[in-house]
């Protein structure tokens, strides 16, 4: 091992390296955010309450159990596999020839879907069930409950563990390079194997990984704090005191 | 006088325990109708089956000549029309004050923001809040807060105003804020519906005391007849051992 090595093969290969670290955050965010957005909705439709009896009833029973299977499916294998059963399974079975990279994050979303499914569902949980009940007792019906007030409050809750998610990923891509998706590690890969210079050439991927993981958990701590909005509040003095108003702040005061 | 609300022959079972059994009541127009009781007697359940918070298992619940248990009948727009007040607050943690009073006009009742901002600042100034529109939630006190979830019920212009025990989860020294609020709102002629265990205000206030035990309803009057000459026995053991406390 010798410094040299690192210059060289950093000046000489620094545009694959930021290709490949570009391919690896586009598929992350992109399959972390569809993926969020499965989980959302699959969420949402897990916690509808289960009427009593009727078709409706029976409707979403089958539908939770699409749901519930889909999820130990996705979660009780590894991603890895799930790439190889979904780019060559696509080309056999049905004679599709997937895009690496739409394939990339097809997988990557379905994946994150079946994590997010169920953070969603306990971030719903989770929330106080007395929310459910006021905006019930207001006259809203599930979905408006959701959009207007639990998710609001579900996402602030499971804002960490979705920023969690983004971090696996930008790390889980790496095993795509299986259906040979040029991501980083993929470009890591041939730029050792180029030179033989295993370890030089991964010690610099390694860094790219960690400059980007560490960079996405910050801004994801900043969007938190940005959520919780600030610690105080003004006071609304710009109303017309009416004279009940006055009485009323008088007999505050007193 | 026009009924607002008629129970008939309403029951509640949770599983095999019957909680309700026959109740038969109704709540008139500008009427104030205290419900009390002793701890499990069913107050609560009752109320949460009027607004089907819970689903009661027999009966009918009459609301403008229409039986709201029916199945084809819509449970949403029916819930517009109670405001609700719950022990526990429940303001909508997302929401600063105001928002909390404007979010079900904009979204139910369609209307547009700055009128509804404008029903909302009219009830917030009824409750005395209006200068706590910008505060969240978790900024106000227990008083404030109940204060507000008044407010917000009221935002909607509802028929008729449920309030479930609205003091008991408050420090003594905020139930009276509330207590204040809620009979100014009895005096302007809402019809209310109180299950509480403030028997000062129930005497003060009510038009009508309901007495609860054990599920059904023992008694029902005047609050004279109930706090001065109660004609059971049971509201007689009950009043001795609350006012004794
Ligand atoms: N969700 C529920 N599941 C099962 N049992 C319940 C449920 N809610 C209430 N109960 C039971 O119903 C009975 C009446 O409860 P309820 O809350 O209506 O009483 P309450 O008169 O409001 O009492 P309190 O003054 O303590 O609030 C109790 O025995 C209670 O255990
Ligand atoms: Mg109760």
């Amino acid at each position: 091992m010798s410094s040299e090595w690192f210059v060289r093969i950093i000046t000489e290969y620094w545009p694959m390296f930021i290709r490949g670290a570009g391919i690896t955050l586009f598929i992350s965010i992109i399959g972390t955010l569809i993926g969020s957005l499965i989980g959302l909705v699959i969420g949402v439709i897990r916690t509808v309450p289960v009427p009593e009896r009727g078709a409706k009833r029976i409707l979403l029973k089958v539908i939770n159990g699409l749901l519930a299977a889909y999820i130990e499916f996705f979660r009780g294998t590894p991603m890895i596999v799930q790439a190889m059963v979904i780019f060559y399974g696509a080309a056999i079975a049905f004679d599709i020839h997937m895009n690496r990279l739409f394939a990339a994050i097809f997988v990557v979303s379905i994946n994150t879907g079946a994590y997010m499914a169920e953070i969603v569902r306990g971030g719903i949980i989770s929330v106080d069930k007395g929310q459910f009940e006021a905006a019930h007792a207001i006259g809203m019906n599930h979905i408006q409950t959701m959009t207007n007030v639990v998710l609001p409050q579900a996402i602030r809750n499971i804002l960490p563990a979705t920023g969690n998610e983004f971090v696996i990923n930008i790390k889980d891509t790496s095993v795509l390079n299986v259906i040979s998706v040029t991501e980083l590690y993929f470009q890591t890969k041939s730029i050792a194997g180029n030179n033989f210079r295993y370890f030089e050439a991964f010690f610099i991927a390694c860094i790219i990984y960690f400059i980007m993981t560490f960079t996405v958990t910050r801004i994801l701590r900043y969007i938190e704090r940005r959520m919780d909005g600030p610690e105080t509040f003004t006071l609304n003095q710009m109303q017309v005191a009416t004279p009940e108003d006055l009485l009323r702040l008088d007999q505050k005061t007193k | 006088m026009e009924k607002i609300i008629e129970v008939q022959h309403l029951n509640k079972r949770f599983g095999d325990n019957e909680v309700l059994k026959d109740i038969n009541f109704s709540v008139h127009k500008g009427e104030v109708v205290c419900i009390i009781g002793s701890s499990g007697s069913g107050k609560s359940t009752l109320l949460r089956c009027i607004n089907l918070l819970e689903k009661p298992t027999g009966g009918r619940i009459i609301y403008k000549g229409k039986n709201i248990l029916d199945d084809k009948h819509n449970v949403y727009q029916y819930r517009q029309k109670l405001g609700m007040v719950f022990q526990q607050f429940n303001l909508f943690n997302n929401h600063n004050a105001l928002s909390n009073c404007v979010v079900g006009q904009v979204k139910l009742l369609k209307r547009s923001r700055a009128e509804a901002e404008e029903v909302a600042m009219k009830y917030l100034r009824v409750v005395g809040m209006e200068q706590y529109i910008h505060a969240k939630p978790k900024q106000l006190s227990g008083g404030q807060k109940q204060r507000v979830a008044i407010a917000r019920a009221l935002s909607m212009e509802p028929d008729v105003m449920l309030f479930d025990e609205p003091t008991s989860a408050l420090d003594p020294e905020m139930v009276g804020e509330v207590l204040k609020v809620m009979k100014e709102l009895a005096e302007s002629g809402l019809t209310m519906l109180v299950v509480t265990h403030e028997m000062g205000f129930a005497k003060e206030v009510s038009d009508r005391v309901v007495f609860m035990d054990q599920g059904v309803i023992a008694e029902e009057g005047p609050p004279e007849q109930i706090f001065n000459s109660p004609i059971q026995e049971r509201t007689r053991e009950f009043l001795k051992r609350t006012l004794n406390q």
